[in-house]
């Protein structure tokens, strides 16, 4: 098999709408991530640096009230951060209302996916306070801009990015010899060095060790985060000397720089063994639970030849015959909603009430199993289908797809029209049935949605 | 899944016309096993302030530490209630004091998980369900889910989990599956014939689906459906937001502990051997005595539940709640208390020893205090769990110190278990 314009759309993209313009080839289709984020303006999204003021400005206002000392004072700062605290959650509703509107609304779904995809990758959680709001901000700046440039690029990005650095501990981390941990302030966590090695680049297979482990963690001691500044690099937090992970020396007698950490990066990124773990990584996540060898062997070398340039990796991908195959990966709660508000063509959403919202997305993906920028952990959501169809997450499908739809749209679309409209050519005998047979638009929608057909892309 | 759960749900599934699912904020898990005894673990998030819930006026150094803080005291009307001359229980745990007089519910005082002086929430209830020295190593999976590992014979058939994300504890190798007893859908006979019908050549949407249905029909909502006790007709109800409104309402009537508690005891009563699920609100950082109030209603409730509704098998169930870390044993600026170290242990069920508090009593004297801040604890709560559960499944001290809790030692027997 090979590439179709609107199975390019359902696997690798948003989804099909009615009257959406296709991408005849390959080339065509990859070729909208060159051209301008126009969707990210229309629907935009704060980036974390912007983000960060809002974090400074809590601060100071702490700081005056304890400077001021007055009971009064105290109460006006704590106003004042219960005041941005609602502010960055009434904002965050509308940056998840935002992501959903780029599926929902796009040209170019492919760049929705990947941005998800490396999001996911890097998975962050905000640790509390302003922070529970700062995962989408991260993703703009830290993601976003690099998932048609390099691995290497975006792994820059990640390692000096504030909530990564605050998620996984890193900026708290002195290597055992610095000035810092010297003075008694702290000493070195690995929490960052274990996941950019396990998670981020090489993958568990590749035969690092612990002792791996403990130089990359000594070699990222610096890395760090200022509640005024956002990323900033604490030279006395640093271990001195050199540091060897996977056999390279970094670093030279002395402070540590971050010259050396980010060339420890740039090898990370390119390494053959990031190389398998990406390549296949983005084959499941694509195609299939149990992609093809030849598939992930394509794409690792497409990787390993442009030193993780990923459109070559997507590039490879695409052209893949076996990347065609298959009955298709089972969407994610956010893929199915972002799909479905697509297929529906939803371009409103009740952005700014709150308990409206709430109720028609923010709790249905949580019954789906997906709740809103809280995974479990650091290795984000699970690929496998049956992580996914459980009994009450299904449910949870089902009872959006029959009681959402009607809510969001005045009129429905007619059932027999629909179902060709937002389907690959082909559309299943007994689903055509299903269409014409519901009793009532609502249900003929509903049984749509829920459809395998739909479910999976 | 395995084929012969499969074949027992579908024996079972009715023709109702609803749909499960559910909104949440309790998730319950449930596994069955090869033995008879039963036990429910509950999670008790946001740190349960243990000196406000079974308050030690016999210590000489409590009145001082908590008195005139809006908290009632003891011989005050709707104070606490005197267990014995040490302790009193918060006024709003009545309902078990039957209970208490029987020995079917008592206390370990001053336990803690390992974790020590960062005190997240975050990090304080995946260390309590990780059941790990620490999270350096990273966490694979919890503690019960552990303990289902290493039991053999535990069958998969029965196994589930009930709840949107499911918990930590019962994450892992093992099958624990996972329903939620809250909303309900509402589906025409003819809606659902047609998604049975497009999901017909789609294994796994199909068995889901007849999963799904099946056990929609045992929930409260598919009984309340069937009673017509939602307005309307179905239709009607499809109609928008009034469907939504209504399964968002079912969602809230159902999210109670009681609800929770119903549906575990009624698989207990069954096949299943262990459950779990988890109590929110215990983050009282102001006007404590009235902030426990909520939340210790429910944990009352629920245990109350579950002796009524397990019946005979209430003689051999173990319920224990745990939570991530105590609370300062001082007030507040506000009334409340904020995040400590040694904390309580609640525990229930005919199988174990109440009518006592358990565990070596600190003191609350400024130099007995974990960083002159924190009740200092004297048992480790994975230890309180271990012979628990040596006690109830006949698990090797072995197999506990090393597969379920590793590095942990037990130390001496708390007889907790009857």
């Amino acid at each position: 098999m090979s590439y179709t314009s609107e199975r390019a759309e359902i696997r690798f993209g948003c989804g099909l709408m009615s009257k959406q313009s296709l991408a005849p080839d390959a080339g065509a289709f990859l070729g909208r991530l060159t051209s301008a984020d126009t969707v990210a303006a229309r629907y935009p999204i704060e980036r974390f640096d912007v983000f960060q003021t809002r974090i400074a400005q809590e601060r100071q206002s702490t700081r005056m009230a304890r400077d001021m000392g007055s009971e009064r004072a105290s109460k006006a700062a704590a106003r004042a951060r219960r005041d941005l605290r609602k502010e960055a959650q009434t904002d965050a509703m509308r940056w998840m209302g935002h992501t959903l509107l780029r599926r929902a609304t796009t040209a170019d779904g492919f760049r929705e996916r990947l941005t998800a995809f490396w999001a996911d990758h890097f998975t962050v959680i905000g640790k509390g306070g302003l922070l529970r709001y700062g995962a989408m901000p991260y993703v703009e700046q830290a993601i976003r801009p690099h998932v048609a440039g390099s691995l290497g690029d975006m792994l820059r990005a990640v390692a000096t990015a504030p909530m990564m650095l605050i998620y996984l501990d890193q900026d708290r981390s002195a290597g055992p010899n610095s000035a810092r941990a010297r003075s008694g302030r702290g000493g070195v966590n690995e929490n960052l060095a274990r996941e950019m090695l396990e998670l981020h680049t090489v993958g568990l297979g590749a035969g690092y060790d612990q002792n791996d482990v403990i130089e990359l963690a000594h070699l990222l001691a610096g890395l760090s985060v200022s509640v005024e500044e956002g990323f900033v690099f604490r030279r006395n937090a640093t271990e001195p000397g050199a540091e060897t992970v996977l056999g390279v020396s970094y670093g030279a007698d002395g402070p540590g720089r971050l010259e050396d950490v980010m060339a420890a990066l740039d090898d990370l990124a390119r390494h053959p063994a990031t190389a398998e773990h990406l390549a296949r990584k983005l084959a499941v996540h694509f195609v299939g639970d149990n992609p093809a060898p030849g598939l992930v062997a394509a794409m690792a070398s497409a990787y390993r030849e442009g030193q993780g340039d990923l459109m070559a990796v997507y590039a490879a991908m695409l052209d893949h015959p076996a990347a065609w195959e298959g009955p298709g990966n089972v969407k994610r709660p956010v893929d199915f909603v972002g799909s479905a508000l697509r297929a529906l063509r939803v371009d409103r959403l009740p952005l700014r009430q709150s308990a409206k919202f709430d109720m028609l997305l923010h709790q249905p993906l949580m019954l789906m199993g997906q709740p809103w920028d809280r995974p479990e952990g650091p290795d984000g959501w699970p690929e496998a289908d049956d992580d996914w169809i459980t009994p009450q997450r299904l449910a949870g499908r089902l009872q959006w797809a029959l009681n959402v739809p009607p809510v969001l749209l005045n009129r429905l679309p007619d059932p027999r029209e629909f179902v060709r409209d937002v389907l690959a050519p082909g559309v299943p005998e007994e689903l055509l049935f299903a269409a014409r047979a519901a009793e009532t638009r609502a249900e003929g929608i509903a049984v749509i949605l829920s459809s395998p057909a739909f479910q999976r892309m | 899944m395995s084929h012969s759960r499969r074949t027992f749900l579908s024996r079972s599934l009715a023709m109702g016309c609803s749909l499960a699912a559910s909104p949440v904020l309790t998730p319950v898990s449930i596994a069955s096993a090869p033995f008879e005894n039963r036990l429910i673990v509950v999670i008790l998030r946001g740190g349960m302030d243990g000196l406000g819930v079974v308050q030690p006026w016999g210590d000489p150094d409590f009145a001082a530490l908590r008195a005139g803080s809006g908290m009632r005291e003891i011989g005050q009307r709707n104070g606490p209630l005197p267990l014995n001359d040490f302790y009193a229980m918060h006024r709003a745990l009545a309902p078990l004091m039957p209970l208490w007089r029987r020995g079917e519910v008592g206390f370990v005082n001053a336990v803690s998980t390992p974790y020590r002086n960062k005190r997240s929430h975050f990090d304080g209830q995946d260390l309590l369900e990780a059941g790990l020295e620490d999270t350096r190593e990273g966490i694979r999976d919890g503690w019960l889910n552990r303990m289902l590992q290493v039991v053999p014979g535990i069958s998969a058939e029965t196994a589930y989990t009930i709840g949107p994300s499911g918990m930590l504890l019962t994450k892992g190798a093992a099958e624990v599956s996972e329903w939620s007893p809250q909303a309900v859908l509402a589906m025409t006979p003819q809606a659902r014939r047609l998604m049975e019908h497009v999901m017909h050549d789609d294994p796994l949407f199909r068995d889901t689906l007849a999963e799904a249905m099946a056990l929609s029909d045992i929930g409260e909502g598919a009984q309340m459906m069937r009673a017509g006790g939602m307005d309307g007709a179905p239709d009607d109800m499809l109609s928008g937001m009034a469907a939504v409104r209504q399964g968002a309402q079912l969602a809230k009537d159902n999210a109670g502990a009681v609800h929770v508690a119903k549906f575990a005891a009624e698989r207990l009563r069954g096949e299943a051997r262990i459950a779990a699920f988890s109590i929110n609100g215990w983050d009282t950082h102001a006007r404590q005595d009235s902030t426990l109030r909520g939340p210790l209603a429910q944990l009352a409730e629920m245990i109350v539940t579950l002796r009524d509704d397990l019946g005979p098998v209430w003689a051999r169930t173990g319920v224990i709640a745990m939570t991530e870390f105590g609370r300062t044993v001082r007030i507040n600026g506000t009334g409340g208390t904020d995040h400590g170290t040694g904390g309580t242990l609640v525990f229930a069920g005919g199988a174990l020893r109440g009518g006592q508090v358990h565990g070596a009593w600190p003191g609350l004297d400024e130099v007995a205090l974990f960083e002159r801040r924190d009740l200092m604890p004297t048992s480790d709560v994975r230890a309180q769990a271990a012979w628990i559960m040596r006690g109830l499944f006949g698990l090797s001290r072995d197999v506990l110190e090393n597969a379920v809790f590793p590095g942990l030692d037990m130390g001496a027997d708390a007889g907790v278990v009857r």
